[in-house]
């Protein structure tokens, strides 16, 4: 790192939020992608947006590049340094700025970790949906830039049907403010929904306001199992086409089942094809129609059991089996790799049974689970980094995957993001014409590009495959 | 060979690339950790950072240098992280094996390698030459000759803050009075002494025995046990330690016991840890017969008895701090609970963030102290909060911090803290 660009990050940040011993660079080198790591340089903690403007400065001017970062728990290598530069944190900046009741609005700095922020909330009455699977540990900051969903999406949206309104430091250290608390606002371009889910490319977030909503009074959970495919994907469409939104609509295959029944014996049935999880919220009485509407459905649907909790300690019991598909996963194989293919619900069955023959034919170890009612599925593959041979025919798997979806009309990431990962697919799902319209769009927001550069565009882009399905 | 060659050779050589294979990196044990907490969110101080790091020093990926072994430093140990870890990542071993690793090409200076020598050699082998080293430290109290006491290193085994807890220390131990048998049971157990628990509290062991046999449970008390070897093993001292390991196991292999029994949470989880150690049918015998004194408690019947005494008059909020251990490890944290939720005569209140490490982890507050404090004050915190006459703990570490907490926020004119044997003890006591 050029010493004068040190020495003026110490000046602005004091010399305590400027780390760079080998231990500090190395514990920002990564995040929860595997296979993926890169030093960085430095490490900055600022603890205001001024603070940040200021750093932009020094960036600018020594062509640093800057990588924000929020727990780094996301799954497509959007946080790895790419080229050295700085990692930048907000875990100084995690306060809530303005808790708005009458607006039903909060503005908080982007360090706020998601969970704390749903149970501040929650404390007063109110609701804010998105629950990403991290949200323990995931910052805001990091689900807006991310976009994130979570189990709750179908029936409430992910991410960006919440963020109301931005504070932005640009690259050049100006400071934008984009939406606001209003219900109505058409005043020029939609900034703000180009900022969520631009993973941190664009600017660097330091406030953001979302709206709340009601919290709902009442949850109720079931559970089905299937001896078919079919069955389960056709209970889906049949649920919807009833016109029930359930709050969560998830699905198990059976490689996962029996995975989870290996780890937990919670007494799953092994011998299904699938299940589904689904459980409504809402007004009580709402909540008692919908929950066993779905169940009849199911039943007409093929399904041999259902099971509906009766408490919340059963609700847990069945919920147990999807909350802990990824962990008994991960068991099988030293490492685990968890995607994120989407396609219409419609398609959910096909896109199974296409995976598990791509798995099939490239022989690697897939198993699938995820979220039934919005088409997410989570291909996740179980095999070993050591075994450079094994990998190459994992990545081709998972083109092939990735290449099924599109053909599905799906797409190749519904929650994950493009970061560096899957920066060779993004062409083939926006095309040549979308490639450079969002690299213009970079070029205006970051002409030097310096804000976590070498992500959502790669060099080049990986040839489609020819799949034989 | 360079510095980073050597520990990389020595990372191969100790630390297990299959277990460190498991972590996903997925962040899940961030918000478990004390000390990622208590730094500022500091990656570095986190198990998926220090695991990361093991992994970068094994790969040679980087340079040795004090930053990293400082991050390993400051693990206090707690394995909060792994009930945290989706993917079941053996942190606990993993900071074993890198403590090994590092310590085993460590010259260390002579007053450390004196310190050392005794301490794992001789102090945490043989509970006599540890009982004779408590009454030093006792005259010490008593006269102040803490230049004899220095010499010997024994006192850099402790807490820096002890000097506050000369009062808290038992003085001169009462022999323990039995109690009026209420029960029979067909159980027959062995009982674990432990090191500290048979000296410094030597007492809480007597009462131990005493509550056993009020329920008609048979204790046996074998000779020839050792210190259990845990501090051996978090000191990176485990080849040393691994003497007193097969020892236990070879006295306390009996058919005659249904349970080998300890009451300090530490101790237990190495305990039931021997067979990772010494893989052999003895060896997992032992660990699958391990059981800590709250749980043999109510298998004996405790509860029952308890429900069926006379209702008395509340006369004080108790509260429970975890063991780390005890919970983290052996997966024991309702077993506690239950019983104080069922002494007549107080009220039991959750203590927030029970779950979270005081901050004595072993040696650590001697070895960390400015960081044990912080987490200290922040335990303090939580104690203030429901402000309970008395803190509850199941492990000497604790039990010794947990005073050093009373005394340092100085409330110990309201405020105690009790080893779980020696309130229920007492307050059975008073019942009969």
């Amino acid at each position: 790192m050029n010493e004068r660009a040190l020495q003026q990050f110490q000046n602005i940040l004091g010399k305590e939020h400027v780390k760079n011993s080998t231990a500090q660079l190395l514990a920002y080198s990564y995040d929860a992608t595997a296979n993926f790591q890169r030093m960085p340089e430095v490490v900055l903690s600022p603890e205001s947006a001024q603070q940040i403007i200021e750093i932009l400065h020094v960036c600018n001017t020594f062509n640093i590049p800057i990588i924000p970062r929020g727990s780094g728990t996301n799954l497509a290598a959007g946080t790895v340094p790419y080229a050295g530069g700085a990692v930048l944190l907000f875990n100084r900046m995690n306060r809530v700025i303005e808790f708005d009741q009458e607006n039903l609005t909060i503005t908080v700095q982007p360090g706020m970790i998601s969970e704390d922020l749903c149970k501040f909330v929650e404390s007063h009455g109110l609701f804010y949906p998105p629950d990403p699977s991290s949200m323990k540990i995931s910052t805001i900051g990091g689900n807006v830039s991310e976009n994130s969903g979570g189990l709750r999406g179908l029936k409430y949206g992910v991410t960006k049907d919440y963020v109301k309104g931005l504070q932005v430091v640009l690259a050049n250290g100006q400071l934008l403010k984009t939406g606001g608390k209003l219900a109505k606002d058409v005043a020029g371009y939609d900034l703000t929904s180009l900022l969520v889910g631009a993973e941190g490319t664009l600017g660097i977030i330091t406030e953001i306001t979302l709206k709340l909503i009601p919290l709902p009074t009442k949850k109720m959970t079931s559970v089905a199992y299937f001896h078919s495919l079919e069955d389960a994907a056709r209970t889906v469409s049949q649920i919807i086409a009833s016109k029930i939104i359930p709050v969560t609509l998830e699905f198990l295959d059976q490689k996962t089942i029996v995975a989870v029944e290996q780890f937990m014996k919670i007494g799953l049935p092994t011998d299904v094809e699938a299940m589904l999880v689904f459980e409504q919220d809402g007004d009580e009485t709402i909540v008692m129609k919908d929950i066993n509407e779905m169940t009849r459905i199911a039943k007409e649907n093929g399904a041999f059991i259902t099971q509906l909790a009766k408490d919340e300690i059963e609700a847990e019991k069945i919920k147990t089996a999807r909350r802990v598909a990824l962990s008994a996963l991960s068991k099988l194989r030293p490492t685990t790799i968890l995607e994120d293919a989407t396609v219409p619900r419609s398609a959910l069955a096909e896109m199974v049974r296409r995976i598990n023959k791509i798995a099939e034919r490239n022989n690697v170890n897939i198993a699938t689970f995820g979220h039934a009612g919005d088409g997410n599925l989570h291909p996740t593959c179980l095999t070993d980094v050591r075994d450079h041979e094994e990998m190459e025919r994992v990545e081709q798997a998972f083109a092939e995957i990735f290449e099924a979806a599109l053909d599905l009309g799906g797409t190749i990431t519904g929650e994950h993001g493009i970061g560096e990962m899957k920066a060779p697919y993004l062409e083939w799902k926006v095309g040549e014409s979308g490639i450079q319209l969002m690299k213009g769009i970079k070029a205006v927001f970051d002409p030097n590009n310096i804000i976590n550069p070498g992500k959502i565009f790669a060099k080049e882009t990986k040839k489609r495959v020819m799949l034989h399905v | 060979m360079s510095k980073t060659g050597l520990m990389q050779q020595s990372f191969e050589h100790h630390v297990s690339d299959d277990l460190l294979l498991d972590c996903m990196r997925c962040g899940f044990c961030l918000p478990s950790c004390p000390t990622y907490l208590h730094m500022g969110q500091d990656e570095t101080q986190s198990p998926r950072g220090r695991i990361a790091l093991m992994r970068a020093v094994r790969d040679g990926f980087i340079e040795w240098d004090s930053s990293i072994e400082r991050s390993f430093d400051l693990c206090l140990g707690c394995r909060a992280c792994e009930p945290a870890c989706p993917a079941g990542v053996q942190y606990g071993t993993l900071i074993e094996q890198t403590r090994e690793a590092i310590q085993s090409l460590k010259t260390p200076g002579i007053v450390e390698k004196t310190a050392r020598k005794i301490a794992f050699d001789h102090l945490f082998v043989e509970q006599k030459k540890m009982g004779k080293a408590v009454s030093l430290v006792k005259v010490y109290q008593k006269s102040g000759l803490q230049k004899a006491v220095r010499k010997i290193g024994f006192l850099n085994l402790f807490p820096k803050h002890m000097k506050s807890m000369e009062a808290a220390l038992p003085p001169v131990e009462k022999p323990v009075a039995t109690l009026r048998k209420v029960h029979t049971s067909p159980l027959k157990v062995a009982f674990f002494t432990g090191c500290l628990m048979d000296t410094l509290y030597k007492e809480t062991n007597g009462k131990t025995i005493a509550l056993l046999e009020m329920l008609g449970i048979e204790v046996t008390i074998p000779d020839g046990q050792k210190c259990c070897g845990a501090l051996h093993g978090h000191s990176g001292e485990l080849a040393r330690g691994l003497k007193n390991i097969e020892q236990n196991i070879e006295v306390f292999d009996s058919d005659d016991f249904d349970y080998i029994v300890n009451n300090a949470g530490g101790c237990g989880a190495f305990l039931k840890e021997y067979e990772k150690h010494l893989s052999t049918e003895k060896g997992q015998r032992f660990s699958q017969k391990t059981i800590d004194i709250s749980s043999v408690l109510i298998k004996g019947g405790l509860l029952d008895w308890l429900q069926a005494l006379p209702k008395r008059e509340v006369k004080a909020v108790v509260t429970y701090q975890d063991s780390c251990h005890l919970r983290n490890v052996n997966g024991v944290i309702t077993e506690p609970r239950a019983i104080l939720n069922n002494l007549p005569g107080i009220v039991y209140k959750e203590l927030p963030k029970a779950d979270m490490c005081c901050g004595s982890a072993g040696i650590y507050n001697l070895l960390q102290p400015e960081l044990a404090g912080e987490i200290l004050k922040t335990k303090m915190y939580h104690v203030k909060e429901i402000n309970p006459a008395i803190i509850v703990t199941a492990n000497p570490g604790c039990l010794l911090q947990m005073q050093a907490g009373i005394h340092l926020e100085n409330l110990q004119q309201n405020m105690q803290a009790m080893h779980i044997v020696d309130l229920v003890y007492s307050i059975i006591k008073e019942n009969e």
